[in-house]
């Protein structure tokens, strides 16, 4: 693939989700990706998010995000997942297979995955 | 110790990233015997004095988790170095930048496995900010020698990398370069 098939390629998708998101519609998967998510596969979980979003068609719908430790180091590979109208929710031990349950139930179904959420991030971790 | 070598080249190049920088060049040489991986920054740099602790575990600077006591990136690779014959090397300046190398032995049966290269290039090159990066792959056995710059594909790519749209396009763009 060149450069320019890689560009013509994105020109065909619809570029809409700037837009979304400015307006709190969007929905958002950010990974956390600390020392120790990477060291509990939290590579393998963004690769299964980015498989299973492309599979259902929902590429122009998502943004994912990347960010550091979120404190709950026990519980890595830890997600947050912000869909729009549904409360905040952070998911924790997210292997590949959870990862497809939740862009599946959460996601699409609009249901949460309630065994799993660790709820927001450590108290000593979050900004005063 | 990381579970392959991409995931260790993750983490520190994350930290190069973090530090601030408007520029990241990462070198990926690889053959039969050895992956030479540099990962270069402009960003803050340590002293020689913070140098030194970032070496032990049990250091952090305190900014990004304020309580905790643990710093795990750096130890994690001269633990990989120091136990499958690798060569690891750190040099820093306060205000230019740091530079880390490192060698590793893929002949040493102790050595984790590569791991995935276009993975890990898809990883770094969405890690949120506005810094630019250059990267460099070759790859001897397979005759492969590619470069991809950040602002290159992201102009590609409609000017953002943060959708799923474009991570997705970036993932198969890289494969094509990794697999020529």
């Amino acid at each position: 693939m060149t450069l320019e098939e890689l560009r013509k390629l994105r020109g065909q998708m619809k570029t809409e989700v700037e837009k979304r998101t400015t307006e709190g519609k969007t929905t958002q998967i950010i990974v956390g990706m600390g020392t120790c998510g990477i060291a509990s596969g939290a590579k393998e979980t963004l690769n299964a998010f980015l498989k299973e979003i492309d599979e259902k068609g929902l590429a122009d719908h998502v943004m994912i995000r990347q960010t550091g430790c979120m404190g709950l180091c026990a519980h890595e590979p830890t997600v947050e997942v912000i869909v729009p109208d549904m409360p905040k929710v952070i998911y924790g031990d997210v292997s590949a297979k959870v990862a497809k349950e939740i862009v599946e139930k959460h996601i699409i179904g609009k249901q949460l995955l309630d065994k799993l959420i660790i709820d927001k991030p450590a108290a000593d971790i979050m900004a005063k | 110790m990381h579970y392959n070598l991409c995931d260790m080249i993750a983490d520190i190049t994350q930290n190069a990233v973090e530090a601030g920088s408007s520029h990241v060049t990462l070198e990926c040489i690889q053959s039969s015997d050895w992956l030479d991986v540099t990962v270069k920054d402009n960003g803050k740099g340590m002293s020689p004095d913070v140098l030194a602790r970032a070496e032990d575990p049990f250091y952090t600077d305190g900014i990004k988790h304020p309580k905790r006591k643990v710093g795990l990136g750096i130890p994690f690779l001269i633990q990989t170095a120091e136990e499958t014959d690798g060569v690891w090397n750190i040099q820093s300046v306060p205000g230019k930048g740091t530079t880390v190398t490192m060698k590793f032995n893929l002949t040493n049966i102790d050595t984790p496995p590569v791991g995935n290269i276009s993975g890990l290039f898809t990883e770094i090159l969405t890690l949120p900010g506005e810094y630019d990066m250059d990267i460099h792959r070759q790859n001897s056995i397979t005759g492969n020698d590619y470069r991809l710059n950040r602002k290159e594909l992201k102009d590609a790519l409609g000017g953002e990398l943060d959708s799923a749209a474009s991570q997705i396009l970036l993932r198969k763009y890289v494969d094509s370069q990794e697999k020529q």
